[in-house]
């Protein structure tokens, strides 16, 4: 028996939150009394390094192309078997949210999404979920013989590396059947942290009242060293990409620290962001709801408050 | 073509969420139900291609009588017809049996379906349906065009977005994008006028296995006061942030 964490790669190289999949996979392990296995694809990274968060043994499945879902699924579940796996852990990425409905189904498996804690109970195996976009807890029991476990990007977060290294095997890709995808183009923002994975998130909504008064919350969240995000009427107005629309019908996101500038507060809008560590709210409205979900409130105005914040910020930096 | 869209009855994006007393279920009483925000941009979309392709679009839902008015609101908004499967549906992989049962009896060309339902984000049924179909499957689509027996779709990846081909019938699990939040279509006097005599079919479930069981609910423990800070203090933030957060 094992626990298998699929451990998904960015041009090559381990995302963080795969670390986190590897993190959960050997808790898990360790609470079953078994190993924690993992299986790498088209990765650049020595997976020897996996053995850092408790990883006994890599399947390393290189050459598998283009992205296919099938491909990739199939790839996992057959790297399951082999290490005779009750489970696998993947994470609720974009990229993971393309494989779990299927693996699960070539895996005659349990499928719980949208972890973020450490099982409730190994025996019977129970998992707490978020559900209602982040208004609620569902603990689910897993009634299949075998389980598929996706967990929130920065859900349960990277624990310090030990110094182990795991033993590392070529693993065939399996193609077998899949149907055919042919990837056209890629286009990849360079050099950002993709949103549902970044530690601290810089947000803004209409309060800002023009795409040009921009250049305050990037320079905040460069300061930071942040992602930016924004409210959905700011990307419904083409003032931002869509990719940086957060709330309930947009990206859910839960980073360490969230800054919410010149936002109200809509309860769709907690409803994507109301998980995040800590809050910051400033608005000039002392009525604003979003100063009840929050943790720090400033009541000013943005265009006042955040070159001021900026500066503290870089300040803070450099006295470090 | 034929076009079947996925339609999912969630609570309003407004609701307040309350479990039962005994914390074993969703209490349902007081919310207002709506088509799943998800599918609205996959059913305009399908609609599209029935306006200008010629396409037959179904809608389905796996639910209780209760979700009838969404079906015939989906109806309004100008699908041709619509199927409800008679059951309270248990979890992703019990909904996905029954539509890909209903799928195999009905050759659909296409099945359109939404990223993830706002109750529960399961992230589940498009994927699972999928795999029993062994029919391509695209999540995250925020761009759709057919081209004779090809599907060109874009959807979004980790930081940005693949442009691809997969060949019908295929699963594309929609989001914004799809259409553009202006031009999502909302049912009109016509419409709804029109879906009253438009055929809503129902049938029975098929038996699926039961893969996860939910068995507790709760509610997330209610937010402390909120610190104010001097907007002229905004060293005060940082500090904060550092000592006491240590978030930075
Ligand atoms: C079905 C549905 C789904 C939805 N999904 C989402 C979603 O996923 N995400 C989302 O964000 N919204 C969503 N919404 C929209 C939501 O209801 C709100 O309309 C939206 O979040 C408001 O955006 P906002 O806070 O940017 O704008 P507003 O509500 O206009 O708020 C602007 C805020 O800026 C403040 N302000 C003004 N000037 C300044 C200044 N100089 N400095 C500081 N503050 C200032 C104001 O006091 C105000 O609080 C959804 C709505 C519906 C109906
Ligand atoms: N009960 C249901 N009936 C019909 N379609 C559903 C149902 N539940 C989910 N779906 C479809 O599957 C998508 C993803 O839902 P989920 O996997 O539950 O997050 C939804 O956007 C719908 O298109």
């Amino acid at each position: 028996m094992s626990v298998l964490a699929y451990i998904e790669t960015w041009e090559g190289k381990f995302k963080k939150t795969s670390f986190e999949t590897a993190a959960y996979a050997s808790h898990l392990a360790e609470a079953l009394g078994t190993d924690a296995v993992a299986v790498v694809i088209n990765a650049s990274d020595d997976p020897a390094q996996l053995g850092q968060y408790g990883i006994k043994k890599v399947y390393r499945a290189n050459d598998a192309g283009d992205f296919n879902n099938y491909v990739w699924a199939n790839t996992i579940v057959a790297s399951a078997k082999e290490a005779g796996a009750k489970g696998v852990v993947v994470s609720g990425t974009f990229g993971g949210k393309m494989i779990g409905g299927l693996a699960a189904v070539k895996f005659d498996a349990s499928l719980i999404t949208n972890i973020s804690e450490k099982p409730t109970s190994v025996d019977p195996l129970v998992v707490r979920r978020s559900a209602f976009s982040s208004k609620g807890f569902v603990d689910y029991q897993v009634k299949a013989e075998r389980f598929i476990l996706s967990i929130i990007p920065n859900g349960i977060g990277v624990p310090a590396p030990n110094d182990a290294s795991a033993e590392v095997v070529d693993f065939a890709v399996v193609a077998d059947n899949a149907p055919t995808v042919q990837v056209k183009d890629v286009d990849r923002v360079k050099g950002k942290i993709p949103l549902p994975e970044a530690e601290m998130v810089v947000s803004a909504g209409r309060g800002l009242k023009d795409p040009s008064n921009w250049n305050l919350i990037e320079d905040l969240a460069e300061a930071l060293g942040a992602s930016t995000a924004c409210s959905k009427p700011v990307s419904d107005m083409g003032w931002r990409p869509h990719s940086e629309h957060v709330g309930q019908t947009g990206i859910a996101i839960n980073p360490n620290l969230y800054i919410a500038i010149g936002i109200s507060g809509a309860i769709q809008h907690l409803a994507g962001v109301s998980a995040s560590n800590k809050i910051v709210v400033i608005n000039t409205d002392p009525e604003a709801p979003f100063f009840k979900a929050a943790d720090y409130g400033i009541v000013g105005d943005a265009f006042d408050v955040v070159p001021k914040l900026t500066e503290a910020i870089k300040a803070h930096k450099a006295n470090q | 073509m034929k076009v079947l869209v996925c339609i999912s009855h969630v609570p309003d994006t407004t609701a307040k969420i309350n479990f039962t007393s005994d914390q074993k279920s969703f209490d349902k009483n007081g919310v207002s139900f709506v088509i799943n925000p998800y599918d609205e941009f996959g059913l305009t979309r399908a609609v599209w291609l029935q306006e200008k392709q010629g396409a037959t679009v179904t809608v389905v839902n796996v639910g209780t009588a209760e979700t009838e008015p969404t079906l015939r609101k989906a109806l309004a908004i100008g699908a041709n017809d619509a199927v409800r499967i008679n059951a309270e549906p248990t979890d992703g992989y019990f909904v996905a049996k029954q539509i890909a049962h209903l799928v195999k009896e009905n050759n659909y060309d296409l099945v359109i379906a939404g990223r993830e339902s706002i109750d529960y984000n399961g992230t589940q049924v498009p994927g699972m349906l999928a795999a029993m179909l062994d029919w391509p499957f695209v999540n995250a689509c925020v761009g759709l065009d057919i081209n004779g027996d090809q599907a060109e779709v874009i959807r979004e990846i980790d930081g940005g977005k693949e442009k691809s081909v997969v060949s019908l019938p295929s699963v594309i699990a929609g989001q914004k994008g799809l259409v553009e939040e202006k031009d999502l279509k909302i049912p009109n006097m016509r419409g709804i006028m029109q879906a009253r005599s438009k055929p809503l079919s129902v049938i029975e479930p098929v038996d699926a296995d039961l893969k996860t069981e939910a068995v507790h609910y709760e509610k997330p423990a209610p937010k402390g006061d909120c610190k104010m800070i001097d907007p002229d203090n905004v060293e005060e933030l940082v500090n904060l942030l550092h000592n006491e957060a240590k978030v930075i």
